[in-house]
This record gives structure tokens, C-alpha cells and sequence, in this order.
């Protein structure tokens, strides 16, 4: 037992999690911890100039490295500032905790607590109860050690999620006798990680027998840290991988039995084949509307196997035949065993010829090297000039869209996107959480002009703290995927799309201590993104591209993924 | 079981703040239509037991439970299976009297559906009834003729029947 306040044992609480970053703007309420933060030699206080950008850059660092990302606020506007974020965190189930300060739960100065709507007073927990895996706000001090391992456990542990705890004033300053404990108190948590053997029987029955197999990879898979498992089983079978747009880089996607990622702007080789397959293996995969367009032609003729760790992901979307409640990757190391066991080697030729055929005919591979100022070229540019361990961030839109189609993501953890929630804004701050968690890998944020507008005052953050990343704005002077959709389905009628040439991109980086570049040609792209990626200070390149370019192709609005429109 | 049937899922919860909030909430955003809900404390003091009646196809249902179950304050759902349950809810009505002979007209209404008199005054009565929803209902479409001033029903609560038991023990 040692004596101390509710802020210091939170601090030592967090420093036996092993945090060594909080991303966060202080205020009056969370004072306290500040103080007790101040000096601190193992936990690194990164200043982020907006609320909601500290919780996508804790997103972006528990993505990049696959620890807790945390994020603090004080208490109102600096809670509710972070909602964006943990909402993100939530739908894309990424680990992070969010620490909020909170107005006294109890004082001397009765008009200052708690339910009084006491200045820079919000219930957070209230507002946060749909968008958390859980809240917290400690009624004492001696909680908190406690309280604190059942946030990191619950974050980190069978699908991930954001969880906050909320600290009123007097909590934090108050003194208590304190005792540290490894334990975790959470007797409601039911997580199941081991497979059912009898369904992994199952699983490796439809397998063996598979003419024309198909997996599909989610963001579980990376998350579980399963990769190494699909690619075996895809090996195995010789079947052809496609990823959901959360599970891209769950599968290397220069590998031949790659298709890309399926979904309403997915590869048509992923789009067409799915509808093709007898046997489909889903793998952490909630079955998002964005990627299986209309439900009733999705993988119409196949059995369906369904590898996830949340229950209720079981039958929500889509009805599977052989549903498995696990831990990826040990469903997948069971299921890859039993199958090799009941495998008879030499069948499935012909599938394999197909799936070669498809990936030639319907997803080209870009042979020559052209100089046209198009989104497709600059991202294989973009892939030659990137280590394989590159990190790729996107804004979201079509430079999000685009990413996904063009983009050839080859590790887990190397793109990052908000693929649930689409927050506009996400790629700058989650380039910085990314850069801090791996700060000798590049970080590149694939942004557009409308999106990077709205988070560009983090270039502060990344130029006074000295985290140096690279921005690629594919400037199109419009918010580009609501014009396109006004385009081909509102008849052209544009209303509130236009950006027009403000700011200047490279003004501004360089008003904010960054450099900028701007380009016109992939020649000068080549040579800016050289020099950004060389260079220890954060690079805003800006590429001006046509207005009127379209993501294609593109799968209309409750069509099905077998009615996409457009060349790859 | 047909859209649009009910069924009652008994649900043990951490008995603390908010959890109620928790649930209704999870109900709202997940658009399952919720047709009561009681709470109230088990033989364990820190566990509460929640009776929810729910109204959607299988499909629906299967979601709720799994939604209801995933919730950290959850410790245990259980699904009440028709005709191995028992349920019963209380009501209190309150019935315009207008002269003797509905006085006792009501009174032996009551006795009928073996609910009590628990409040009396010259132009009213005030009833107390438990049962299943379903005689409630036939009760009160009685009382419709006298004149309900006033009507108060806890919605159901319920317990599997015979030693099977919803427990987070069992």
C-alpha cells in the first residue's frame, strides 16, 4: 500500500500497462494528471491540437502496432471532441483507451460537481454508451488500479475496442492508499478464443471437398495476427484470397492467388470469382454492407464457413453453414490441420486456371509507365517507392476508394483506413499515431483536398513534436465521391461539392514549418515522394488532378457484386 | 416462430448504475422493438434480474439475445421456452362507480379473476389483478364498460418452471 493521488496511481497504473504514448490536449478537469504526468520519463505526452484528432492518433498507433492506443481529454468539449474518434474506433474495432476528465463527483463547492451542469460539464459516459465496449468513471480512488487493467484487457482482448474512463477532478486529486494488482475483475466478459472441434470438422470437410474455393481475409485477421495462416491454407488449397477493405494487407496482394479486396469499389477479379466459389471461408469478417453489396447475390452457390470472435457477428448479415466462435488464428491453425489431413493433393485445376484468367482479364496489371496525372498511376508509383513495411494512412472518399483498388498492400498493419464509420480526416492523425509507434518505417497519407482540410492542423502537432510523415493530397477541388455520386446518380445536379483552389496546400504546410511540394507530372511525383520520404521533417505533396475523375469500378447502390460498372 | 410473436428472455445483470440505460439503449440503436421490461433484485444482492418481452421474427430474436449477451454487464441471457415458463405481471386499475349495482357488478368481476379491492371511495374503485398479460387484458376489456379512470401494469416478469433455472451458476 502506498499513499498517493487517484492521478498518480492512474499514471502508475498506465506505466504497468506498459503505455509509453498518450496522445491529448489537457484542460481544467484532467489537471491533476497532467501534474502528475509532468516529468514523467517512460510515458511520452504527444500534443495534439484537436480532440478528435489525439483519438485517431491513438487509433492509427494501435493499428500500426497492434498495443492500446491511448488518448485523453479533459472533461466537456475536450470529451465530446473525442466522440468522433472512439466512435471510428468502435465501428473498425480498434483498441484504445480514452482517458476523460470529469467535474468533481463530490466538494466543497456543491455547484461545481456532477449533475449541477457545472462548467465544462458533459456526461460522457451517457453519450459514449452506444460507441464503447465499455466506460468507466471510478467512484474511488482506490478503483482506479483495477479499474485501469479491466479497460486495457477489455480493449485489447477478443474483438478489440475503444474503451474510456472518465475521472471526476476530485477522484483524481483526492489521496488514497493505494495497492497495484495484476487483477482483472470481469466476471460478464465471455470471450471464447478456442474453436469448437466438431465445427472445425465441419469447416475441414467442406474444404477438402471444395472445387472452387475461396477465402475471404477481414480485419480479424489482422488483428489476430493470422496472416501467416491464411497465406498457408490459401497455399493449402490453392485458393484464391480476396480481403475485405479493413483486411487489406491481411493477404500479400502481389501473391498469385491474391484477387484484392471485394466490395462496392473492390477488385473485379475479387467481385467476380466470389459469386463463383462452392466454398467460401470467411475469416474475421462482420460482412459490412460496403463489401457484400446486395446480400442476395453474394456468394450465392457456396457453403459458407465463418471464422469470428464476436458471437454477434453470427448470422447478423449473412447465414453461414458452418459458424466458428475463435480467436482467428487458432481456428485457423485447428482448421488448416484438419484439412491437410482429409486433403486429396491434385484436384482443382481447373479453378486455379480460372482464377489466373479472371485476375488477367478483369484486374490488368499496369505494364508501362505512363505520365498521365491519374490516381492509378501515382499509387503503383507510389507502391515501387515504398518498402514492403511502408505504412499507408488514406482520408476517406475516393482517395480512400482508390487506395483500395490501386494500392497493393503487402503486410498486416500497413493500411490504414476508416473503413466503418468513413471519417473524413482520419489518414493526417492516424499517420501520426502510426509514425510514433513505428518511427523508423515511412508513413504516407494517401489524403484528398476535402478531406485533409479538416484535420490539417495537426502539421503543428507533427512539425513541433518531430514526427515527420508524408501527405499526398489528389487534389480535385471538389469533395470527389459525393460529385461522383451526383454525377451518376442525381442526374449531374452538383450542389455543395465545390472546394475551389483554397488553401494552397503547399502554403499552408510550409506556414505550419512543413515543406510542400506541388506536382504535375508522375515524374515529379516520383521525385517529391523520394525526397519526402528522405526528408526529417513532415512533406505535404500536392497533385492536382481532374474534377470529374471517377472511382470505377463501382457497384451501384443495392446492386449485387456480380453488377459492377467500369474497367479496372 | 411467425414475425410479430413475442418471447420473454430472462437476463442477469451486474446490479449497478446505468446498466439499464445500458440495455434500452442497445435495443433502441439496434431497432429491436422492445414490449416490456422489468428489473429487480435476485436472491444474490448484486445481481439483478431483467424480464424482457420482445417482439420480432427468429432471426431478430436470435440477434438480441446474442447482442443482450454480449454486453460486459450481462452475465447470462436465458430464452424462457413457451409453455416451460411461468409469468405473471400486476396491474392496478382504477373503475369509475356510478351506483351500487356496479359496485357489486365490479366486485364480483373480481372476485371472478381473483385480483382485490385495495382502494375504495364513492365514485371508484381501485383493483389489484396479477396474472399473465392475457387475462389482464380480458379484465380490463371488462372494465372498459364501467370506465377505467386510471391503469398501472408492471409488464411481465417470469421464471423458468420446475428446478431449471437461469442462474450464472448453472
Amino acid at each position: 500500500m502506498t499513499k498517493m493521488t487517484g492521478a498518480q496511481a492512474l499514471i502508475e497504473s498506465l506505466e504497468r500497462q506498459k503505455v509509453d504514448t498518450i496522445f491529448g490536449i489537457l484542460g481544467g478537469a484532467i489537471l491533476p494528471v497532467y501534474d502528475a504526468l509532468c516529468g514523467n520519463k517512460k510515458i511520452r505526452h504527444i500534443q495534439a491540437r484537436h480532440e478528435q484528432c489525439a483519438a485517431h492518433e491513438a487509433e492509427g498507433y494501435a493499428r500500426a502496432s497492434g498495443r492500446v492506443g491511448v488518448c485523453m481529454a479533459t472533461s466537456g468539449p475536450g470529451a465530446t471532441n473525442l466522440v468522433t474518434g472512439i466512435a471510428d474506433a468502435y465501428m473498425d474495432s480498434v483498441p484504445i483507451v480514452a482517458l476523460t476528465g470529469q467535474v468533481p463527483s463530490s466538494g466543497v463547492n456543491t455547484s461545481y460537481m456532477i449533475g449541477r451542469d457545472a462548467f465544462q460539464e458533459a456526461d460522457i459516459i451517457g453519450i459514449v454508451n452506444a460507441i464503447t465496449k465499455y466506460s468507466y468513471q471510478p467512484r474511488s480512488i482506490a478503483e482506479i488500479p483495477e479499474m485501469v487493467n479491466n479497460a486495457f484487457y477489455l480493449a485489447s482482448s477478443g474483438r478489440p475496442g475503444p474503451v474510456l474512463i472518465d475521472l471526476p477532478k476530485n477522484i483524481q486529486a483526492g489521496t488514497a492508499d493505494i495497492e497495484f494488482t495484476n487483477k482483472i475483475n470481469l466476471r460478464g466478459y465471455k470471450l471464447i478464443t478456442e474453436p469448437n472441434p466438431q465445427k472445425i470438422s465441419e469447416a475441414a470437410d467442406l474444404l477438402a471437398k471444395a472445387e472452387r474455393p475461396i477465402i475471404l481475409a477481414g480485419g480479424g485477421v489482422i488483428m489476430a495476427d493470422a496472416s501467416d495462416e491464411i497465406i498457408q491454407m490459401s497455399d493449402l488449397l490453392m485458393a484464391p484470397v480476396a480481403t475485405t477493405f479493413m483486411g487489406k494487407g491481411a493477404f500479400p496482394e502481389t501473391h498469385p492467388l491474391s484477387l484484392g479486396s471485394i466490395g462496392m469499389h473492390g477488385n473485379p477479379a475479387a467481385n467476380r470469382l466470389i459469386g463463383e466459389a462452392d466454398v467460401l471461408l470467411a475469416v474475421g469478417t462482420r460482412f459490412s454492407d460496403r463489401a457484400t453489396a446486395n446480400l442476395n447475390t453474394f456468394a450465392p452457390d457456396a457453403k459458407k464457413i465463418h471464422i469470428e470472435i464476436d458471437n454477434a457477428e453470427i448470422n447478423k448479415n449473412i447465414e453461414v453453414d458452418v459458424p466458428i466462435v475463435a480467436d482467428a488464428k487458432k481456428a485457423m491453425k485447428a482448421l488448416l490441420k484438419a484439412t491437410s489431413e482429409r486433403l486429396q493433393k491434385g484436384e482443382g485445376k481447373a479453378w486455379t486456371k480460372r482464377v489466373r484468367e479472371a485476375k488477367e482479364q478483369l484486374s490488368p496489371l499496369l505494364k508501362d509507365r505512363p505520365r498521365e496525372v491519374v490516381p492509378k498511376h501515382l499509387l503503383f508509383a507510389l507502391r515501387e517507392l515504398l518498402p514492403e513495411n511502408g505504412i499507408v494512412t488514406t482520408e476517406v472518399g475516393q482517395n480512400q476508394m482508390w487506395s483500395a483498388l490501386y494500392f497493393r498492400a503487402l503486410k498486416p498493419r500497413t493500411f490504414i483506413s476508416s473503413g466503418g464509420l468513413g471519417t473524413m480526416g482520419f489518414g493526417f492523425p492516424a499517420a501520426i499515431g502510426a509514425k510514433v509507434a513505428c518511427p523508423t518505417r515511412p508513413v504516407v497519407d494517401i489524403a484528398g483536398d476535402g478531406s485533409f482540410i479538416m484535420t490539417e492542423q495537426e502539421l503543428a502537432c507533427s512539425v513541433i513534436e518531430n514526427i515527420p510523415v508524408t501527405v499526398i493530397v489528389l487534389n480535385n477541388s471538389v469533395l470527389g465521391m459525393v460529385a461522383q455520386w451526383q454525377r451518376q446518380l442525381y442526374d449531374r445536379r452538383y450542389m455543395a461539392i465545390n472546394l475551389g483552389k483554397s488553401p494552397d496546400f503547399v502554403k499552408l504546410a510550409e506556414a505550419y514549418g512543413a515543406q510542400g511540394f506541388r506536382v504535375g507530372s508522375v515524374e515529379e511525383f516520383q521525385k517529391a515522394v523520394k525526397t519526402a520520404l528522405s526528408s526529417k521533417i513532415t512533406t505535404v505533396i500536392d497533385v492536382p488532378i481532374g474534377s470529374e475523375t471517377d472511382v470505377v469500378p463501382f457497384v451501384p447502390p443495392g446492386c449485387g457484386l456480380p453488377q459492377q460498372r467500369g474497367d479496372y | 416462430m411467425e414475425p410479430g410473436k413475442s418471447k420473454v428472455i430472462s437476463v442477469l445483470v451486474e446490479n449497478k448504475p446505468g446498466v439499464l440505460q445500458m440495455i434500452a439503449n442497445l435495443f433502441r440503436r439496434r431497432n429491436f422493438n422492445i414490449e416490456s421490461i422489468t428489473v429487480g433484485p435476485t436472491e444474490q444482492g448484486d445481481i439483478s434480474r431483467m424480464t424482457i418481452t420482445v417482439n420480432g421474427d427468429e432471426k431478430t430474436l436470435d440477434q438480441v439475445v446474442k447482442q443482450v449477451a454480449k454486453q460486459i454487464d450481462v452475465l447470462k441471457v436465458g430464452e424462457l421456452e413457451q409453455g416451460n415458463f411461468v409469468m405473471r405481471e400486476l396491474s392496478l386499475i382504477k373503475v369509475k362507480v356510478k351506483d351500487a349495482k356496479e359496485r357489486s357488478d365490479i366486485i364480483n368481476f373480481v372476485d371472478v379473476f381473483r385480483g382485490r379491492i385495495i382502494d375504495v371511495s364513492f365514485d371508484a374503485l381501485t383493483v389489484e389483478i396479477t396474472g399473465t398479460p392475457d387475462k389482464i387484458d380480458a379484465f380490463l376489456n371488462l372494465m372498459k364498460s364501467f370506465g377505467i379512470l386510471e391503469l398501472a401494469r408492471t409488464g411481465i416478469t417470469a421464471l423458468a418452471r420446475g428446478t431449471k433455472s437461469i442462474r450464472i451458476d448453472g
